[in-house]
């Protein structure tokens, strides 16, 4: 767990981002109004699955989006628009002050060029110096992110290396200038999970070398319990739920983030216990109906839910009084009733095993919760 | 490096040797060299076409022919006899392939340097105006044929000199005689310039499309979004990484079309009447001159073989990823 | 027997998603691969074009050949006669109909070219399936043995045969052409299915007992074929342009019949001459059906990429 940060000066300020793309089908509106705030050393982590729009947010900061799509919004570096700005004045930002580590390791490093070169690269592009000294920072940086005999790998091509020693050396080169961002998109999915743990401790390195904000995006809450100090859930190009880490893993408001935890296999707990993921797929992003995205699988789904998308608003007991690292805010109208529920509880159709006999805990457990009677009928 | 280049000079060796093969039954299916003797009028005495055969080494099993000329060739330095009177094949090798020679690699210059332009600008300006024109320009060289153009730009030509009363750009030969030092280059250059460009035209088509689609795979790569993530501008790394590493598949695609480009050398040099190796392989075929024709075919498999060559090793220092295969 | 699902959608713990929520998520019309191809292929409006010009230009050879009152071995007396209400295309000077005569170079260009294609692709294919599928020895001999067969020059190899062949007709030549076209086919085909046969369902059928020719033809083939059928289409335009070019030295279609590049070659003085019928015609008939054919591999080619410009969420 890294420091958290206790200053309120915010090193990076996204409000409202939005970036649709018009496609043959009609357009995609991939990310539906994302805000968030990080402050200097503070971990950030994204979390959501895979078309929730949580690499678009990313590649919208880094102005990196392909130029048919449409984003408005703002996203505030320090004092600085970085939305609007030429490519020219975003290429001085980009590896210098904010800088982006990708997701496959096999693909993002160049297979022609000296792994030392793609290093020195970095460095030269922001930097004046000789191409000596240029060599002699990226055997450092190779150091730094713990690669044996750095010497003579900085001479080698990136078919000689790894794919937990690729990633690291891109880990690397966003390092190179000190950024005060980095934005890691999913660094450790495409790698083994022995691999993922020398990878995330490289990434720990580069955090306390640089002193860096960090947004850790990834779909795994393994990988983000350890790493991040505020967590934003996003399920259908929003957020639906941010809050600390502890508020998201011990108190989780929004059945989505529930159902999530639900379906993360637990060490940690003593009696065996089936795993409850959440059934069906997400929504496609061209035709949203009005109403909460999440509604055609969420347990807790009621004709409100149909009709008015829910806003991201306090869990009680953080409020506006609550300072900004503590703020716990979900976008559902049943975030009190997710308190203190199992994800076992809320999602009993995958919580039990069908095929099972009742007696050891089998058999549908259907429970039809009917509001508007208000009996309760067990079947079978 | 160098144990890759000696590795490859050793498996190509063997692979000329059955070509050498593979085109003495060519020919000697093909080529008939009695054929013309015998339809001379009137008919010849039986004897002067036993002579004749003689000569020629025909009377004897294809192997034994093959390894007659074989031995010849390679250990004597000898083309054997023309049917062609007054023809030294060696002579008219040399010359020939000195002309086709300066023809084919300014055309393949002018082509390659064309294509990658045109691939380079296509692929970035995907799907506006100058791509489509620049793909229709392409597509309509690809479906030119080199002789028909050839006479079309030669009419042109010479319409054009009527009128400016200016005969630089010739319209036929390879040179003018007679000429020496800076009139004999400048004479030739004249002579090169249409064959070359009529030469270049659909190598340059097809190279272009495909450096266009080459091109469109890397700029979708992760390295090059990499780049662009380490603050490089677009220039930068469209050079850097995007050309460098999509010119590799257009160095292997252009040695592999030499073959294709002797063949067009072939019919420019008819139409602008150069005597280089395609007016040679012609004469020797209508004449049915066996020799002849198997020391061109073996000429083309040489620079064939030779030029694949070429673009293994090339391949080998742009791509380090085979070096070591 | 409880009540199936479906009235009261938002219920706890169906086993069966309702049919009435989940809707909403697929609001792209599902379609079949085979609907897709053709869908993209449609979008690309030079391709469907040149289909129509492809058509009409070999309706117009083989259906207006035929009933077109001048054959091309018809002599009229009218000589070295331009384009006119009876001669569309006018006369050379020996009085031959050039209509007649590009119609009838046309259909024997686009004949040997179907020719070739079809037995270049099959045989190409064939090759290339086995050379890749089986890969070791034996795809090092058959490679090889395409290595050997490409260094020659078609226009060498075609001369010196076509001489040879002379009177044989011009399904020979076809053959010819054919023979030294398969190559190219076989190494496209070779490398696609060296990637392929690495496939899980590859490796599915091997274990449930398919034997060695249903894998490649059942599996592999349908999946490559994508890529041959745009090969095809290059290869049909370079059959045309090889043919034209040997009928052209005098090496391809002999007289009395005629081929666009014959056709091409006697008006080789006709520009000059003045008698410009006799030298466009042909030439623009060949860029015609090479154009058209080109575009048409090229829609193919777009329409079997998967990979399009389409951004996904």
């Amino acid at each position: 767990m890294t420091q958290a940060a206790t200053t309120t000066e915010t090193v990076l300020s996204v409000r409202d981002l939005t970036v649709d793309f018009p496609t043959g089908d009609g357009v995609v509106h991939a990310v539906r109004g994302v805000s968030y705030d990080l402050r200097p050393g503070e971990v950030l982590g994204i979390v959501g699955e895979s078309g929730s729009g949580k690499s678009v947010t990313s590649m919208a900061v880094m102005g990196l989006l392909p130029k048919t799509a449409r984003v408005t919004g703002s996203v505030r570096f320090r004092d600085q628009e970085l939305l609007g700005l030429t490519d020219k004045e975003m290429t001085r930002i980009r590896g210098s002050k904010v800088a982006m580590i990708f997701q496959d390791p096999m693909t993002s490093l160049n297979p022609v060029y000296k792994i030392g070169y793609q290093l020195a690269e970095a460095v030269l592009a922001h930097n004046d110096m000789s191409r000596e000294a240029a060599r002699k920072r990226a055997v450092e940086l190779l150091e730094m992110v713990n690669i044996p005999q750095p010497d003579k790998r900085v001479e080698q091509y990136p078919h000689e290396f790894s794919g937990g020693m690729r990633q690291r050396v891109v880990i690397a080169i966003a390092m190179a200038n000190n950024p005060d961002v980095i934005i890691a998109d999913e660094p450790t999915t495409a790698l083994d999970v022995t691999v993922q743990a020398q990878v995330l401790e490289s990434l720990r390195a580069a955090q306390r070398e640089t002193g860096a904000a960090m947004v850790l995006i990834t779909h795994d809450l393994g990988v983000v319990a350890g790493q991040a100090d505020r967590v934003l859930v996003m399920y259908a190009g929003k957020p639906v739920e941010i809050g600390s880490v502890e508020d998201i893993y011990y108190n989780p408001r929004m059945p989505y983030t529930l159902g999530l935890l639900g379906s993360l296999p637990r060490l940690d707990k003593r009696e065996q216990q089936r795993l409850t993921p959440i059934q069906g797929s997400p929504p496609s992003l061209v035709n949203l109906p009005p109403g909460c995205p999440f509604t055609p699988r969420c347990p807790l789904a009621q004709d409100v839910c149909q009709s008015r998308e829910p806003d991201l608003e306090a869990v009680d007991g953080s409020g506006l009084g609550a300072s900004a690292t503590r703020v716990h805010l979900s976008a559902c109208h049943f975030k009190e009733q997710v308190a203190r529920q199992e994800p076992a509880d809320l999602f009993k159709a995958t919580a039990r095993d069908a095929d099972l006999p009742e007696e050891f805990g089998g058999g549908f457990g259907i429970e039809i919760v009917d509001n508007n009677n208000g009996t309760e009928d067990e079947a079978r | 490096m160098l144990a890759f280049a000696v590795r490859r000079l050793l498996v190509s060796i063997p692979v000329f040797i059955v070509s050498t093969f593979l085109v003495f039954l060519l020919v000697t299916w093909g080529a008939d060299p009695l054929a013309q003797l015998k339809a001379k009028n009137p008919p010849p005495s039986q004897a002067v076409i036993n002579a004749m055969a003689d000569t020629l080494y025909i009377n004897h099993s294809i192997p034994e022919r093959y390894g007659h000329w074989f031995s010849q060739l390679f250990f004597h330095g000898n083309w054997g006899p023309s049917i062609q009177s007054g023809t030294d094949i060696g002579q008219l090798l040399g010359s020939s392939l000195e002309l086709t020679a300066r023809l084919v690699v300014l055309a393949m210059i002018l082509a390659v340097i064309l294509a990658i332009i045109a691939g380079v600008i296509s692929a970035t300006r995907q799907y506006s105006k100058t791509d489509y024109t620049i793909t229709l320009i392409g597509f309509l060289f690809l479906s030119l044929p080199v002789f028909w153009f050839a006479i079309l730009l030669k009419q042109l030509v010479v319409n054009m000199n009527n009128s400016l009363n200016w005969y630089w750009i010739s319209t036929y030969g390879a040179n003018t005689p007679g000429l020496t030092g800076w009139s004999a280059f400048s004479d030739a250059i004249g002579h090169l310039i249409l064959p070359t460009i009529v030469l270049a035209m659909s190598s340059y088509a097809s190279w272009s499309r495909f450096q266009r689609a080459s091109m469109l795979d890397v700029l979708g790569s992760d390295y090059m979004r990499l780049a662009r993530a380490k603050g490089l501008s677009r220039g930068k790394v469209m050079v850097r990484h995007g050309l460098r590493t999509a010119l590799i598949p257009l160095t292997t695609q252009v040695a592999l079309d030499t073959a294709a480009i002797l063949g067009g050398a072939v019919l420019t040099e008819n139409v602008f009447g150069w005597q280089g190796m395609g007016t040679m392989l012609v004469n020797g075929i209508n004449a049915g001159d066996f020799n002849t024709v198997l020391a061109w075919l073996t000429v083309a498999a040489i620079i064939v073989i030779l030029f694949n060559l070429i673009a293994d090793l090339l391949y080998g220092v742009l791509d380090p990823r085979i070096r070591n295969a | 027997m409880h009540d199936l699902p479906g009235e009261n959608a938002q219920t706890t713990g169906n086993l069966i998603p309702p049919a009435g929520p989940v809707e909403r998520e697929f609001t792209v019309k599902a379609r079949t691969q085979s609907q897709l191809i053709l869908r993209r292929f449609l979008q690309h409006k030079l391709a469907v074009i040149s289909l129509f010009v492809l058509i009409a230009v070999i309706l117009l050879a083989f259906v207006g050949g035929a009933l077109w009152h001048y054959k091309y071995t018809d002599i009229t007396p009218d000589n070295s006669v331009p384009p006119s209400g009876t001669h569309p295309f006018g006369t050379d000077n020996l009085g031959y109909d050039e209509f007649a005569r590009v119609l009838r170079g046309t259909q024997r260009s686009l004949e040997i070219a179907f020719v070739v294609a079809i037995l270049a692709t099959v045989i190409g294919t064939i090759w290339g399936a086995i050379a890749g599928y089986y890969r070791g020895i034996t795809d090092s001999v058959m490679m090889r043995i395409v290595d050997l067969v490409l260094t020659i020059p078609i226009i060498a190899a075609g001369a010196l045969l076509g001489h040879h062949f002379q009177s044989a007709g011009w399904w020979a030549l076809a053959l010819v052409i054919a023979g030294l076209s398969w190559p190219a086919v076989s190494r496209i085909v070779r490398g696609q299915t060296l990637s392929l046969r690495e496939k899980e369902y590859v490796e599915a059928a091997r274990a449930l007992g398919a034997k060695d020719s249903r894998i490649i033809f059942r599996h592999i083939l349908p999946n490559v074929m994508g890529q041959v059928i745009v090969v095809v289409t290059i290869l049909v335009a370079l059959a045309i342009l090889t043919e034209s070019s040997l009928s052209y030295l005098g090496f391809g279609v002999q007289a009395p019949d005629t081929s666009l590049g014959t056709l091409i070659s006697d008006a080789k003085t006709a520009l000059q001459g003045g008698q410009w019928w006799l030298f466009y015609f042909p030439g623009i008939f060949i860029i015609l059906i090479c154009l058209s054919v080109n575009f048409i591999g090229d829609g193919l080619r777009d329409a079997f990429d998967p990979s399009q410009q389409r951004v996904r969420a």
